[in-house]
């Protein structure tokens, strides 16, 4: 099992609970107590219009110390972080490294402070290979000729160093996330990183790869690196931090030593109440609504679709778990419609639909969260109102005769907007400029508002904070109380396992049987996750 | 340096960066006219007195302007679902060939119906021959801004082919150039006696009707959406290639007009030169007017001025009224820049 060799000697040497206890690796000099002070932010403000994005925010962070910022959609992570490295210029308030005043708006000057970041969303350059997008912009484009053996050397250095293996000739775009997210992080340490500030870093990973990133990040603060982690994820705040910053609303809430706090406190803090988890009523079942029949698919986004049988069944929420790349994003682009089957039926109560595209889909009941709200499941540049009317712009509701009501459109948008408690300017905005939890919302009131029997929720949660997760779970648990047939791609296994009344694990294209709540435990899961199927076994590592 | 965006630009900002462009454009030129030896302010008074110092001047600029806020709508249509159509100019001469071809005596109708006759004639022309390349596009991911280009120089030669042919007028003195177009087919001139037309009250009504399109009804809706994200459109049920084809018909309609326009309204007849590029200044204008319906209706009157004054200039002067070009070509790049800075902020270092 990948997950059980723990027992490396570094992660036993290393213990969390302790500051003093890794001192050791980096003697420092304890003769002024700021000089241990690897990054201090004093009073950061930053307004964009009348939302306060950040307000007066302060707080230190010491050599060899991972703290975590955690905070809802829209509280003023992102923000802080792109104030730190460079990318906005804050109102009001300064920056310090190592004592020193960090120019504003210069990432340049942030690089060279020592602050290196990994963001949610890669920046690679996927058609070069690892060590050239390592090295990209390190080297003066006047220079003949590029020392690539030392890179290399250097490259591979750090990798066996830290634990981030991964091969420099590679091209990036044959690479999995987690290898990606490994260049990413070598890529700051190569520009002699000491300040490391990782965006949401989990969100892409497997468990296993969750535990190597771990492993990692205890390596690099033993070498006196100062880490900043940003994640929704309490479990994992509480396992890699030594302190919690809690922000909402542009404001420094709650500061915690890890030691003396717990999982429910930072999730109060976070939201401004406790949040209870969501609570599940017994099933009732009823009758079968979409089944798909020996379906295939050509590969999209992952594998393809190979002979596969799925029935969703009213009143109930069937969970789909797998690592990321099996088939789940051609199995929600085949239920959304926007892809269609090679072989193989799909049925709608009962009847074959032979015609399936988007609009097949909706006049048949199929509610559609899409994994990704940017790409798909909304038009950036156009308003709240253009964009919560766009699957039903024809219908009479919103429009007669070739022309759109504009009046309705705009009751429609407001009452989605109340209902589902978004955050935003007016209707009239461009959708763009609300955070990720607010956009879901507006997605999950379009799909929800015309009461579909089917829903299709497709890593509904991804990247949202514990309140919007709370949120969706609960709009989601409405649905099947009311009778809906859910399907709930996640990769997240504990939202799965939490919500599914049935969860059935795909790999390679393929699904496992069904089990239903409680029948298989997380570790026969990973197994079928990782394609070890009991119908196919084969024992290959 | 980098670009930090901005939120959504206030009205006093949105108005007052087209008139600094439009300084800037004056501040620039002016080195030009220096280069020629001749006094920028009064180049640029003869320049503005020429578009619109006189009633004649000023029924001049509106009569230049008449074809391009048909190629400036026909543009604007097209780049709103960011269709390439860089066709106009063909489109504008097949509308001409068309209205030769019906105009000159083959259906004898009153005025009444043969002009609208002609005018949906042409419309269908315009659009069936951007539907070519929208096909492609869509069925073969053709790059339109290719086929449309190229397919300018094809129907240009097309219809030089037609004037030594066929469309040749016998009692010509052997120029090439088609019969005149009956009386029945003429637009009626605006005011007796002056060139601007009836053409330029069609084109006012067009873009009232083009910007009612795409605010108010479904087909503009799911153009925008396709122009903004085609794939998020198609998620949501938006036929993506239908409400391409749609925007390519109705952008080749509305740029064929303006050759119905040029031919019935002014000159009466078709010739090879017919149009100075008015296929592609409409680009242009598309562009000043910020892809906005209404704002075409400006934008091809504040291009035409700049035109038609120039050639007034050059006379008194002695400037040359390749000016013109120069300060057309410098507004759209500083109108460009505008746009760009009401939406972002700039940061050196």
């Amino acid at each position: 099992m990948p997950g059980e060799d723990y027992a490396s000697p570094t992660a036993t040497i290393l213990c969390l609970d302790g500051k003093q206890s890794r001192s050791p690796a980096t003697p420092l000099p304890v003769t002024d107590v700021s000089s241990n002070l690897a990054l201090r932010l004093s009073r950061i403000s930053k307004h964009f219009g009348p939302l306060r994005a950040n307000e007066a925010i302060s707080f230190d962070l010491m050599r060899g110390e991972v703290i975590a910022l955690l905070g809802e959609n829209g509280a003023g992570k992102t923000t802080l972080m792109n104030i730190l490295f460079g990318h906005y210029v804050a109102d009001e308030g300064t920056v310090e490294t190592f004592g020193k005043p960090l120019p504003p708006g210069d990432p340049r000057a942030a690089l060279d402070a020592g602050i290196g970041m990994v963001h949610q969303h890669f920046t690679l350059a996927d058609n070069m290979t690892v060590q050239e997008n390592i090295t990209l912009g390190t080297q003066s484009l006047w220079r003949m000729r590029l020392d690539r053996a030392a890179a290399r050397r250097r490259i591979e250095q750090l990798s066996a160093d830290f634990g981030l293996a991964v091969d420099p000739a590679a091209t990036v775009s044959t690479l999995s996330v987690g290898e990606r997210q490994r260049v990413e992080i070598l890529k700051a340490l190569y520009r002699e990183a000491r300040i490391l500030i990782l965006d949401e870093p989990t969100a892409v990973l497997t468990p296993a790869e969750t535990d190597a990133l771990f492993r990692t990040l205890k390596l690099l603060v033993a070498q006196g690196l100062s880490i900043i982690f940003i994640s929704h994820k309490l479990h994992e705040v509480m396992a890699v931090s030594d302190r919690v910053l809690v922000l909402r609303s542009g404001q420094l809430v709650g500061e915690r030593e890890t030691g003396s706090t717990d999982r429910k406190e930072l999730a109060a803090l976070m939201v401004g109440q406790e949040v209870k988890p969501a609570e599940v009523s017994p099933v009732k079942l009823g009758a079968p609504l979409l089944v798909l029949e020996r379906v295939s698919t050509p590969p999209y986004n992952g594998a393809g679709l190979d002979n596969v049988s799925l029935t969703l069944t009213a009143g109930e929420i069937t969970g789909l778990a797998g690592v990321a790349g099996n088939g789940q994003a051609v199995l929600a682009a085949l239920i959304a419609g926007i892809r269609r089957p090679t072989n193989g039926s799909i049925s709608i109560a009962g009847r074959e639909v032979a015609d399936w595209s988007p609009r097949t889909a909706l006049a048949h009941g199929v509610g559609r969260i899409p994994e990704d709200r940017h790409a798909i499941g909304s038009i950036g540049d156009m308003s709240v109102t253009e964009n919560v009317i766009a699957e039903r712009y024809r219908s009479p509701r919103f429009s007669r005769m070739g022309f759109l009501n504009w009046k309705a459109a705009g009751r429609f948008a407001e009452k989605l907007i109340a209902d589902y408690d978004v955050k935003c300017p007016s209707p009239e905005a461009r959708i763009r400029l609300l955070s990720g939890g607010n956009m879901q919302k507006l997605i999950l009131g379009r799909a929800l508002d015309p009461d579909p029997a089917i829903i299709l929720a497709s890593q509904p949660t991804r990247g949202l904070d514990v309140g919007a997760v709370a949120y969706v779970h609960r709009m989601l648990l409405e649905a099947r109380g009311r009778g809906a047939a859910i399907l709930l791609i996640s990769e997240d296994l504990e939202e799965v396992l939490a919500l599914s009344d049935r969860i059935i694990v795909m790999s390679k294209g393929r699904l496992s049987t069904p089990s239903s709540r409680g029948e298989r435990s997380i570790r026969e899961l990973g197994e079928l996750m990782a394609g070890h199927s009991g119908e196919h076994s084969d024992h290959a590592a | 340096m980098r670009l930090e965006p901005k939120p959504a630009p206030s009205l006093a900002i949105t108005l007052l960066f087209p008139l600094a462009a439009i300084a800037t454009t004056l501040m620039l030129t002016s080195i030009l006219v220096l280069a020629a030896g001749a006094s920028p302010l009064s180049v640029f008074y003869l320049v503005a007195k020429g578009a619109a110092g006189s009633q004649f001047a000023l029924l001049e600029t509106l009569t230049r302007a008449t074809p391009l806020i048909f190629t400036g709508l026909a543009i604007a249509v097209a780049f709103r679902a960011k269709l390439w159509n860089i066709g106009a100019e063909a489109q504008l001469y097949i509308g001409g060939v068309v209205t030769v071809v019906l105009g000159t005596g083959a259906l004898p109708l009153p005025s009444a119906i043969l002009i609208p006759v002609i005018m949906v004639a042409v419309m269908a022309a315009g659009a069936l021959l951007l539907l070519g390349p929208a096909v492609l596009k869509t069925r073969f991911g053709v790059d339109e801004v290719v086929t449309t280009l190229l397919l300018n120089f094809i129907i240009l030669l097309f219809v030089s082919m037609l004037l030594e042919g066929v469309l040749k007028d016998p009692m010509g003195l052997g120029w090439p150039q088609s019969q005149k177009v009956i009386a029945e087919a003429q637009l009626p001139r605006l005011i007796q006696g002056k060139r601007l037309h009836y053409g330029f009250v069609i084109a006012l009504v067009s873009a009232v009707l083009v910007w009612v399109v795409m605010k108010k009804t479904v087909l503009g809706y799911e153009m925008r959406a396709v122009g903004h994200n085609p794939e998020g459109a198609r998620f949501v049920g938006i036929p993506v290639n239908r409400a391409l084809m749609k925007t390519a018909l109705l952008s080749g309609g509305l740029a064929a007009l303006a050759g119905f326009s040029e031919v019935s309204g002014l000159k009466g007849n078709l010739t090879l030169d017919l149009s100075p590029g008015y296929g592609y200044t409409g680009i242009v204008v598309a562009m000043l007017a910020m892809l906005n319906p209404l704002g075409v209706i400006a934008s091809a009157i504040f291009v035409a001025g700049i035109f038609v004054g120039a050639d007034a200039m050059s006379r008194a002067a002695r400037v040359p009224s390749y000016i013109a070009d120069v300060m057309v070509a410098t507004s759209l790049l500083t109108m460009v820049v505008a746009i760009l800075l009401t939406r972002f902020r700039i940061r050196w270092r």
